[in-house]
């Protein structure tokens, strides 16, 4: 007895055969390129236009911009991965601040953690890179930074080195052969959630996070 | 349209009027017959025309709709454009009788006969290019292009150019230029409450411009708007661009 | 009223066209998708290329559909993501259940997916004692009213604030009435919140399935998507066999296409691009991802190669943003589950002409949606060719129930037409008597009885155009 699989296939294989088909030129994805500094306001414009709050920075400077967001609104701890980089440079940065915020690590399964991700006020991850063309950030999760970090908290915190925007996705994906190695999730990020389900009305800060905050690190 | 290479002027053409017009606006069609002559064209009006088949194609009947399209491809031979004063009609040879023909003895000449196909407004400005002086009184006018014409002939551009030669003539634009006006040929029937709809939107977006007419170039729409306005004993009236441009550069 | 009834689309458009408030809603809503969508595009050249290329790439996958599905099928199993293949909406709903019942899920959130409307899969699961939970604000608004979107993208278009606070107000414990959309919001995503969290599974829809790496795309802003793709430990997703793509490099010229087209947005907040369930060192991702492959009359449709074109569709909502008739009648009126210009193509070739054989009529053909369509199906030329296989006229006749509208008065009529049009003599004698008697035809009659509601009769004129050509003395050659 044939199996659904075998019937749908085999259906789809006496069909028609099509006419001429038109060939696919790719040559309007590899138009769209701009300098670094454009790429930059590029991104800036795009994001801010969807609420998006981001902030030019520097490598040595990021961590007491983090603290000084998180102490504007109130939030006294701040969720990340288990990035040693990160952990380090911001365990480092905030030893000697009377009032910086608590690090939580998300360093266990989801399942031990799950109460406390969910909870968690506000959260910090890196990022691949980004897209100037879109207003994008990319954002592979991975066992550092789990996937949850960039979704539940109210607040995401994303850092983004200037020199890793590219162009346009199509662009980003070539160039960096993404088509040889996926992630189990790789995602486009590109502002806080919305929706314009009611009357068309755009509101901000449904099920993902109601703020996102992009930090560019020139330098 | 954009895209399309024009041939020069010609010294005939052939007009094939449409159904609609020589059953109920045959002014129209000796209106654009004269405006061709008026360019020192010679116009061949082959008596055993009737309709594109339209009609039957688009409901369902493709093998009716042949015949009598099959009967009009036999009319024109003579490698020199026919001119229609409808889009419609004009975008049903020119783009549907290649796949209507397919396969058929009469495809050759068929696909022939779509690329001599014009519109009137086309071939007026691109190939016989008119020079218009007015002589009419001030007006306001606004311009409703078929959908067809707009879509499937890519006309819209030169009616509307033909009517700014007109120095008093002014144009206001509907609203909503592009949307249709319900007639659809059989749609207006077949949907009629929808097509009422449509229409009654199309006649009010024609009187919020406060123009005197209607000017367009598609006689089914023409009906179709001039009667809703009729019926509610509208001050404003239409007329084909034919007829319009002929009255006032006489 | 919440969605018209009636046997006839006519029926249906009727009730619709009488409700002033639904009329307001949908001309305001489709106004503005169409001025945003407009400012997308707005350099023309750009917008002919891509479109150009997106409706390469999905002809392109069509061709090659059985090879891709396969190679899908082999990728994703290798990125640990179960294949199921399914040819009815039945098959496709008994092994969502048995794959929930494996796992004793009593609750499954779902985000947007018109393929799990098609299975009618929250009736479905609710009669087997499963609760699924829309968490898409549109949709979760819409299955608290208890009815269907009514627009693929923006379900809820039809209703306007006040309804949807009525409801809130009705559904929602612990509401406070307020009409703002805010905050309306705000309770929806409190609500919403918890249900994510103590969901069994997630359910999902796929827009694009990449073959080349057995990767699921998915195009949405409020977040819901991914938390139903990510938290609970169960994921299904659910698509039909026509949303294969070949390579991922194809993947970003449609979503340009798709989000520009449909809501006028450079792109959505998240793009969401799932290779399969929780890897050895991920923390968080559920532990198993399914995917079920739905036919349900897509075989039928691919078999000819004309009709294989309404497969290329990406569901970005354009044609009906842009449909006159859909503006004024709204999306329940289609009465399938997919409205508008694609549904009318849609609709017919998978649920039969016995049942829809009248809505490829419901157009007037003006061709709004083939000038937006992003990967340029040739909606007007299906319709036409569904208007004949309705007539029973096709000649190779494919679709389900060809020929249910067949009727002798129309073949007649067209017989009629025929003859007295493709004989000069003919139309020369009839052409005659219409200029000597067709006005004295009352008002009253059949069709001109339509048309005389808003409009004056039509009248014939005194000669044709025949018999003014002939006195003016034209060549006749």
């Amino acid at each position: 007895m044939s199996s659904a699989r075998d019937n749908i296939l085999a259906r789809l294989r006496k069909s028609d055969a099509d006419g001429d088909l038109p060939g696919s030129d790719f040559s309007v994805m590899k138009e769209k390129i701009w300098g670094a500094e454009e790429k930059v306001e590029r991104l800036i414009a795009m994001m801010s236009a969807v609420n998006t709050e981001l902030h030019k920075t520097t490598e040595a400077g990021w961590p007491d911009l983090v603290a000084e967001l998180l102490k504007k609104r109130e939030i006294d701890s701040l969720l990340i991965g288990t990035n040693n980089r990160l952990m380090d440079r911001l365990q480092g940065a905030w030893r000697d601040k009377g009032d910086a915020p608590d690090i939580r690590l998300y360093d266990r399964a989801y399942e031990d953690e799950r109460a406390e991700v969910f909870a968690a006020p506000a959260a910090l991850t890196t990022t691949r890179g980004g897209i100037a063309e879109t207003g994008s950030l990319i954002v592979w999760p991975d066992a550092a930074e789990p996937r949850l970090l960039s979704l539940a908290p109210p607040v995401h915190i994303a850092l983004l080195e200037a020199d890793r925007l590219h162009n346009t996705f199509w662009q980003a994906m070539t160039a960096e052969g993404w088509k040889d190695g996926l992630p189990t999730n790789a995602l486009l990020i590109s502002g806080p959630s919305k929706t314009a389900d009611i009357e068309q009305e755009l509101t901000y800060g449904v099920h993902g996070p109601k703020e996102l905050i992009v930090l560019i690190i020139e330098g | 349209m954009a895209g399309r290479a024009y041939p020069q002027k010609p010294d005939a053409v052939y007009f094939f009027g449409t159904c609609l017009v020589d059953l109920f606006y045959p002014e129209a069609g000796m209106a654009g017959i004269e405006l061709l002559e008026r360019e020192g064209i010679k116009v061949i009006f082959p008596q055993g025309q009737s309709c594109c088949g339209q009609p039957a194609f688009n409901s369902g009947h493709r093998d009716e709709a042949r015949a009598v399209a099959a009967a009009q491809v036999k009319l024109f031979p003579k490698d020199i454009p026919v001119v229609l004063p409808s889009g419609s009609c004009a975008g049903m040879m020119r783009k549907h009788y290649p796949e209507l023909f397919e396969g058929h003895a009469l495809e050759e000449a068929a696909v022939n006969l779509s690329e001599r196909v014009f519109e009137l407004t086309e071939f007026l400005v691109h190939v016989a290019g008119v020079k218009l002086e007015d002589k009419g009184e001030p007006v306001r006018v606004t311009w409703h292009g078929s959908c067809h014409s707009q879509r499937e002939m890519g006309v819209l551009d030169e009616p509307k150019s033909l009517l700014k030669q007109l120095g008093n003539v002014e144009l206001v634009e509907l609203q909503r230029e592009k949307e249709c006006c319900g007639f659809g040929g059989t749609f207006s029937v077949k949907q009629p409450e929808i097509s009422a709809a449509m229409v009654t939107d199309k006649t009010e977006d024609i009187e919020r411009t406060e123009a005197k007419k209607v000017v367009s170039g598609d006689c089914g729409c023409l009906m179709n708007i001039t009667g809703a306005l009729e019926k509610k004993n509208s001050a404003v009236s239409g007329q084909h661009i034919a007829q319009f441009i002929l009255e006032r550069t006489r | 009223m919440s969605a018209p009834s009636g046997e006839t689309f006519r029926e249906r458009a009727g009730v619709a066209l009488k409700d002033g408030e639904l009329r307001a809603n949908f001309r305001r809503a489709m106004d503005g998708l169409m001025g945003k969508r407009a400012a997308q595009f707005a350099d023309a050249d750009e917008w002919q290329r891509l479109r150009d290329l997106g409706e390469s790439i999905r002809r392109r996958a069509l061709s090659k559909l059985p090879d891709l599905l396969e190679q899908l099928e082999e990728n994703l199993t290798n990125n640990g993501i179960t294949v199921h293949w399914a040819e009815t909406v039945e098959d496709a709903n008994q092994i969502v259940l048995g794959i929930l019942r494996e796992k004793n899920a009593k609750t499954v959130v779902k985000g947007k997916s018109m393929v799990s409307e098609e299975m009618h899969l929250n009736d479905f699961l609710g009669r087997h004692g499963i609760r699924a939970l829309e968490a898409d604000l549109g949709e979760y608004i819409v299955q608290m009213a208890g009815e269907t979107p009514s627009h693929i993208i923006m379900p809820a278009i039809h209703k306007n604030r006040k309804q949807i606070a009525r409801l809130f107000k009705d559904r929602i414990d612990g509401f406070t009435y307020t009409e703002d959309a805010k905050e309306m919001t705000a309770a929806a995503r409190a609500e919403l919140r918890r249900e994510f969290y103590e969901a069994d599974a997630g359910l999902s829809g796929v827009n694009f399935a990449v073959a080349e790496t057995g990767t699921l795309c998915l195009v949405e802003n409020e977040g819901n998507g991914r938390m139903c793709t990510t938290v609970p430990p169960l994921h299904i997703a659910v698509t039909g066999i026509d949303k294969v793509v070949e390579k991922l490099e194809d993947v970003p010229p449609l979503f340009s296409l798709l989000t520009r087209s449909a809501t006028g947005q450079p792109v959505t907040t998240y793009f969401n691009m799932i290779s399969g369930p929780r890897s050895a060192t991920d923390r968080d991702g559920p532990e198993e991802v399914h995917l079920i492959l739905l036919d349900n009359g897509r075989t039928r449709i691919y078999a000819d190669a004309e009709t294989r074109r309404s497969l290329q569709c990406i569901r970005c909502g354009a044609c009906m943003n842009h449909c006159p008739v859909y503006t004024r009648v709204g999306g329940h009126a289609y009465g399938g589950i997919y409205p508008g210009p694609i549904g009318k193509i849609l609709t017919p070739q998978i649920d039969g002409i016995g049942q829809y054989g009248d809505l490829p009529s419901a157009s007037s053909l003006c061709n709004a949606c083939v000038e937006v369509c992003p990967v340029k199906i040739p909606i007007a030329q299906v319709l036409v060719r569904l208007r004949d296989e309705a007539a029973g006229h096709c000649s190779r006749p494919s679709v389900k129930e060809s020929g249910a509208k067949k009727s002798t008065v129309q073949d007649m009529v067209w017989s009629g037409w025929k003859w007295m049009h493709e004989n000069p003599g003919a139309y020369k004698f009839m052409s005659g008597v219409l200029t000597k008697t067709g006005n004295l035809t009352p008002a009253a009659a059949p069709l001109l009885k339509e048309w005389t509601s808003v409009r004056s009769k039509p009248k014939f004129a005194k000669k044709t155009l025949h018999q003014l050509a002939k006195e003016k003395g034209l060549a006749d050659e």
